[in-house]
């Protein structure tokens, strides 16, 4: 007996689509931090605890927080991305505790992207 | 075949007040005058939040915004983005508070010229949550090769494809698994090949850090076409967030009934297990990776027409082979086979290292020249220093030349310049790169690591390795660099597996285009590029050093003396010829003879 069937993929996807596009689900804003070998040696877990701590503090429950694996370009890492609804996403690089906090502050609750750390907007050609 | 580009169009209240509906029609009639319609496909959403701005055009993948649209831009803007693939920046959105937009990650040299299939989902999808993967399509294509292609339809896909394997032999995919699939015993096993070891390396690790279904996927592909019940997953323990990671994957597939008992209700059964290697580089020889699993030493063996596992058929495939499986069998083999080269379909994962601006993983389409990946994508070498050779395929590469910078990257046209394509790791080296050291340096791992079953092998590379160490010292004698050649064949003709065989490349490829250097170190004691400790001394040029004080500030044993702002002095019996000083000189009045 099969445990599933090709319809199930669909509704698997659709159903967390709403939090990974933030089309319908409650989240105003993602934070992806680019967590590969590549980038907890450059100090990935740091900026990953100093963002956890800044979304405890403000209490914001409206953003997700999650890790996603090398993003290429390994040695300007730490990396992050910030997708927000509706905007192209933007990525973050060579990032410290302290930037980090400063892009939390000024682009997640300020909705202003940082260009001094930004590398750039947009996503990749896939496929 | 899905559109490669949709145009989402604002069509709130906002916008069409300010004319969203006839630049929707616009747009719809210019696509159709350029014929893209089969490219490009308009979709109307709802309120984008920057209404204001309207309208408002968001084009994906890319996420480009565009704002303020008015009818006559539409042509201009389908022309240059949608025709020739030039964002147009004039009408992009700028972040309030911002002078310009900042700028799109497809116009950075880095990202323009890659196109991601074994990495689509890098960067994007948590790798230790599979519904993040399912949502990316992710199992589809196993859902469609179980439940409505026949082992030989698979098969098929993958020959029309032009897959060629990625661990480096370049072996095509379909006729691996056809010769696999007619062999009448059984069970059938087949196994991920992650043994990645050569130096400067990172392709196979990253791809299963970032995205371990799409290796899952491939295999379990792989399996219901050759009709294999179980697989491996070959991964060196000094990997262990890819471990880590793979396990769970394993796990929740598991969970899903993606692995497992009648997969998809098609009565397909097929399961996975990690198996751990020690590390040792000789396990990514397919024999010895064989053996390894069987629980026997390491050793290459005489290979087989067929290599098995338990006396088995048996499929082996590098990483990168499997990743891309899932994308030919959902996207087909003619979309596959129009990227890349007419010998060399689809793309190629690259590490890029050493004396490179940015290191990192880059894929690239199969033909794009060693020049686009340097200077382009990797942003050309630190410090304006010039380019000396790049080093492909790892230890058992060769190094190319600046001359052979203009190579397409497939795997004959590397073979040919002395090289090879490899699994993929690539590396850079600028002027101060002694040519001699870097022999040395691959002989020393390659001696390292081979497994001591040939003598040629075994103490051909010893011989070689005393050979460099004597140039490298200054102590090179008349006859070096032919003994070198002589040798360096001699070990190729004669060592069992592509280990030995290629142990030799670096020494070869580098004689080829670096004769000059290594008849320098014999003939004048002298290393052209200042590296060899034992042939070159530091000065200081008396004209140019201003006193600073900087290098004997610097200088790790107190070798350098002088008042500030008098001339400095080395002394040669102290310095260790570290180079500290030539770093830390502002002036270039440290001088390397």
């Amino acid at each position: 007996m099969s445990k599933i069937n090709p319809e199930d993929l669909n509704r698997i996807g659709d159903k967390i689509k709403r939090t990974m596009l933030l089309r319908e689900g409650s989240c105003r804003m993602k934070i992806i931090v680019h967590m590969g070998t590549c980038g907890i040696a450059a100090g990935a877990r740091k900026v990953m605890k100093a963002l956890m701590d800044e979304i405890e503090k403000g209490d914001s429950k409206d953003v997700l927080l999650t890790i996603s694996s090398c993003a290429g370009l390994c040695s300007s890492e730490p990396m992050i991305t910030i997708e927000e609804k509706d905007k192209p996403a933007v990525k973050y690089v060579e990032l410290t505790a302290e930037k980090a906090q400063k892009i939390f502050a000024e682009h997640v609750l300020g909705g202003k992207i940082v260009s001094e750390y930004a590398l750039a907007a947009g996503s990749e050609r896939t496929l | 075949m899905p559109h490669i580009t949709n145009v989402m169009i604002c069509t709130c209240t906002n916008c069409i007040s300010n004319g969203a509906l006839d630049i929707r029609d616009s747009l719809e009639a210019e696509i159709k005058k350029k014929e893209l319609q089969d490219d490009v496909l308009v979709v109307p959403t709802g309120a984008s939040g920057l209404c204001v701005n309207g309208p408002i055009l968001m084009v994906q993948p890319e996420g480009i915004f565009y704002q303020k649209l008015k009818g006559k831009d539409i042509p201009n803007l389908v022309e240059e983005h949608f025709l020739k693939g030039r964002p147009v920046k004039s009408l992009m959105y700028v972040p309030p508070g911002e002078e310009g937009p900042i700028p799109e990650l497809r116009s950075i040299p880095f990202f323009k010229d890659q196109r991601l299939i074994a990495l689509r989902n890098r960067g994007l999808i948590d790798p230790d949550k599979i519904d993040e993967y399912i949502a990316r399509d992710g199992y589809k294509a196993l859902a469609k090769a179980v439940t409505s292609m026949s082992q030989e339809e698979v098969i098929k896909e993958m020959s029309d494809s032009g897959l060629r394997g990625r661990g480096g032999a370049g072996f095509p995919t379909g006729r691996k698994w056809e010769s696999r699939r007619k062999d009448p015993r059984t069970p059938k096993y087949v196994v991920c090949n992650a043994d990645e070891g050569d130096p400067g390396a990172f392709m196979d690790r990253s791809i299963v850090e970032a995205d371990p279904h799409s290796v899952i996927e491939g295999m379990a592909i792989g399996a219901y076409a050759v009709g294999a019940s179980s697989g491996y997953v070959y991964l060196r323990m000094e990997y262990p967030l890819a471990v880590k990671r793979i396990q769970l994957a394993i796990e929740q597939a598991r969970e899903y009934g993606l692995l497992g008992k009648d997969i998809f209700g098609s009565g397909f059964d097929f399961d996975l297990q990690v198996f751990k290697g020690a590390g040792a580089f000789v396990c990514g020889e397919t024999t010895a990776l064989v053996a390894s699993i069987e629980g026997k030493i390491p050793e290459p063996r005489q290979r087989p027409p067929r290599t098995t596992l338990w006396n088995k058929p048996v499929v082996i495939n590098n990483v990168e082979t499997w990743a891309n499986v899932p994308v030919i069998i959902n996207w087909g083999a003619k979309w596959f086979a129009e990227i890349g080269t007419e010998k060399c379909k689809g793309t190629k994962v690259f590490s890029l290292a050493g004396n490179i601006n940015n290191a990192g993983l880059v894929e690239v389409p199969m033909g794009i020249s060693l020049r686009e990946i340097v200077y382009n994508i990797g942003g050309g070498i630190p410090k304006n220093k010039e380019f000396k050779a790049v080093q492909t395929g790892g230890p058992s590469g060769g190094f190319l030349p600046a001359s052979l910078l203009d190579l397409p990257v497939d795997y004959e046209q590397l073979d040919e310049a002395g090289s090879m394509m490899g699994s993929g790791g690539m590396v850079v080296m600028d002027e101060n790169v002694c040519m001699v050291q870097m022999a040395k340096y691959f002989v020393e791992f390659t001696n390292d690591e081979s497994c001591g079953k040939c003598t040629s092998c075994r103490d051909g590379s010893l011989a070689l390795l005393d050979i460099l160490d004597r140039m490298c010292k200054g102590e090179g004698k008349e006859g070096d660099v032919e003994l070198l050649e002589e040798l360096g064949q001699a070990i190729k003709d004669s060592s069992l597996c592509g280990l030995g065989d290629s142990l030799p490349n670096p020494v070869l490829s580098s004689m080829k285009h670096f004769k000059d250097e290594f008849k320098a170190h014999v003939d004048e004691k002298r290393c052209p590029a200042g590296s060899c400790k034992a042939l070159i001394t530091f000065d200081i040029d008396k004209e140019k050093c201003i006193g600073c004080r900087l290098c004997a500030k610097n200088c790790p044993k107190d070798a350098i003396s002088g008042e500030a702002k008098e001339v400095h002095t080395i002394d040669q019996s102290k310095c260790i010829k570290c180079g500290v000083c030539l770093d830390a000189c502002k002036v270039d009045a440290v001088l390397v003879a």
